[in-house]
């Protein structure tokens, strides 16, 4: 037991903060237009039969994941993993 | 093929469609005892290969494993059934949660992750029992996973359950034949989760997204060409249904789109639940499964397809109110559950009604397995290893593992019996209620040790509590039994929120101001074997090798915290 909490090595990576406030703010962005429930609860304008409550928040779908996936290349330039672990490499597709 | 009409009360088993969902089901079946040999390890009989599948899913099969996990007889039976009986803010919610939901783990999941990596944990609790060294800390935590786990599980029985009293069996005059459908999808689910561990659901998860994609595509693209006026009339209808009055509450029966008064019932639901996810111990091991840091995170911006197709099947509830889908069992009383099978028997022909059947069914056993694994997971570390038999071998823990997820599923048996099911959705709620109050705990202590154990230990009791007794106060109104809704005015605010949330600030205030008292105070804070670095380690780190190591040498027991 006490030999696994010494066991030594690089303790937190170098990180870019900037780059992490940005992915932050990128998170934040869809969860507080989700949960502001009075910007979009109601039926006009409709969109292919949808009142706009539906489709906008399908559409969230969408810029949610374009947002989660910019923060994910965000968060990895702003802390590279280390080499020699795997995830310095593209792990299986 | 039958037009979308509705049908009297069924007296007949519709033969082709049962066969059908028959046939489907002994290839997952026969699939699910094959899967032990996926990606195996040397042996079954240890936690690790057992319970999480080795630790070697990558990206694709941690996709459908998550997949599998999240979007379940949740959302195809529970969440159309409640768009169905009680309008959008009752169902829809399940959209704005699942999409938020993958911003807020991507945020603390990595770390979870990688500190779990690190140190060999598979669960939660015994995170917590590493961060603190607290054995009650890490035990409220186990013990609540288990418990919440369990009407999740029973959400997933009352799905099988829908789709085999569509179909013709179950009803008759005796308790035995009247819940029958209920006990053959018990001993279904229990039989192939006892011999394969997490590799069957991986396995079959992949099966069961290609159906569920076949029928969803199909039912969403042909089954409003069938209503008059598409979606226009879809809609239309809906809004009819939601604004006549209830004959049992005097009320609107349900909510079109949410009004002045309902905004925060939609928001606290949404992220409660979205916040409540990743607490329960089998989100929790799909996403340890995984083999590096990186694949959660690439999940999180992949996985919200999910959530896309689980608002088009939101949107089916209201497609069968335009339809006039009549959700009649087969003992002859009206059960909103029923109503997307009950569309899809209607609408399709027989035997792609029996595709459809499978495809609600495997949905529902496949994230059922995972949950009674992940809570076995817990119940086997976190209370029968730490607290009965300290000494217990690998082979040992396996047992325990498979013996306690047939308890869990046992009582998400009990669960279904006794509770109302007429609204299935609230099980899922329920569960959400309780798993919730570990937030605190689990992902405040990824970043920071200020908030004080006992601080924790008390928030969590009290959010317990009170979230409990909320929640067995809402009355249903139709049936008058207990824990009836998940919904209660917020106190000193008028409006109706989510219980889950409220307890959960409740929760917050008492850990904050303990914690400002036992930190005056000078109270020790337990000791801490968790590193700042350990939040970081990914897949191949030297460390975690080395460690790896000393911990085969020894047998493996120098892995968990004495």
């Amino acid at each position: 037991m006490a030999d696994l909490n010494r066991s030594g090595g690089p303790e937190v990576p170098s990180t870019n903060k900037t780059l992490i406030a940005v992915a932050g703010v990128l998170l934040a962005i869809p969860i507080v237009a989700l949960l502001w429930v009075s910007s979009y609860a109601r039926e006009t304008p409709r969109l292919w039969g949808f009142p706009f409550f539906f489709w906008y928040q399908f559409l969230w779908v969408f810029i949610c994941a374009g947002c989660t996936y910019a923060a994910h290349r965000l968060v990895l330039a702003a802390r590279p993993p280390e080499a020699g672990s795997r995830g310095d490499q593209e792990v299986d597709r | 093929m039958s037009a979308l009409v509705p049908l009297a009360a069924r007296t007949e088993v519709d033969w082709v469609a049962l066969s059908v969902l028959i046939v489907l089901f002994v290839v997952v079946t026969v699939l699910g005892f094959m899967a032990s040999r996926f990606k195996r390890g040397d042996t079954l009989d240890s936690l690790d290969e057992w319970g999480l599948g080795g630790r070697k899913f990558g990206t694709w099969v941690t996709w459908f494993l998550l997949g599998g996990d999240l979007y379940t007889a949740y959302t195809f039976v529970a969440v159309p059934a409640a768009m169905f009986a009680m309008g959008s803010v009752a169902g829809f919610f399940a959209v704005p949660y699942t999409i938020i939901l993958y911003p807020i783990i991507f945020i603390f999941m990595a770390r979870l992750w990688s500190v779990s990596h690190r140190h060999g944990y598979v669960t939660t609790a015994d995170f917590v029992r590493g961060r603190y060294d607290s054995r009650i800390l890490s035990l409220a935590v186990a013990l609540t996973g288990f418990v919440a786990t369990m009407p999740y599980i029973a959400l997933q029985l009352v799905g099988i359950q829908a789709v085999l009293d569509v179909v013709g069996l179950g009803g008759g005059g005796n308790w035995f034949a009247k819940d029958a459908p209920l006990l053959i999808a018990f001993v279904l689910l229990a039989a192939y989760t006892y011999t394969s561990g997490l590799r069957a659901p991986a396995v079959i998860a992949f099966v069961k997204d290609a159906l569920i994609y076949l029928v969803i595509i199909v039912a969403v693209i042909y089954l409003p060409t069938q209503i008059d006026g598409g979606w226009e009339g879809i809609f239309g209808a809906a809004k009819e249904k939601m604004a006549a009055t209830s004959e049992a509450t005097g009320k609107p029966t349900g909510s079109f789109i949410p009004v002045s008064g309902q905004m925060w019932a939609y928001a606290t639901l949404a992220l409660g639940s979205a916040m409540a996810l990743f607490m329960y111990p089998h989100s929790v091991t799909a996403t340890l499964s995984s083999d590096s840091r990186k694949t959660i995170r690439r999940n999180a911006s992949i996985l919200p397809a999910y959530s896309f197709v689980l608002g088009l099947l939101a949107l089916l509830g209201w497609v069968a109110i335009a339809a006039g889908t009549q959700p009649i069992g087969v003992d002859g009383k009206p059960n909103p559950q029923l109503v997307i099978p009950q569309l899809f028997e209607d609408s399709f022909a027989s035997w792609f009604a029996g595709v459809a059947f499978a495809a609600v069914a495997i949905g529902a056993l496949v994230p059922a397995a995972i949950m009674s694994i992940a809570a076995a997971n817990t119940f086997t570390r976190n209370i029968y290893q730490e607290w009965i038999n300290p000494k217990a071998t690998h082979a040992q823990e396996a047992k325990i593992s498979k013996i306690a997820s047939l308890v869990v599923k046992g009582f998400a048996l009990v669960f279904v019996l006794t509770m109302d099911k007429q609204n299935a959705i609230n099980f899922q709620l329920l569960g959400g209620i309780w798993i919730l109050q570990t937030f605190p705990v689990i992902v405040f202590s990824l970043y920071t040790r200020w908030f004080h154990k006992w601080a924790l230990l008390a928030g969590w009791a009290v959010g317990m509590v009170y979230g409990t007794v909320a929640a067995y106060k809402v009355v249903n109104p139709v049936t008058g039994k207990h824990f009836g809704g998940s919904l209660a005015e917020i106190p000193g605010f008028g409006d109706m929120g989510y219980v889950a949330m409220t307890a959960f600030a409740i929760n917050l205030v008492v850990t904050v101001v303990l914690t400002i008292a036992l930190n005056a105070a000078k109270v020790s804070n337990g000791s801490d074997e968790t590193r700042a670095g350990d939040y970081f380690a990914d897949a191949g780190d030297p460390r975690v090798e080395k460690d790896k190591a000393v911990r085969e040498q020894t047998g493996g027991q120098e892995a968990l915290p004495e």
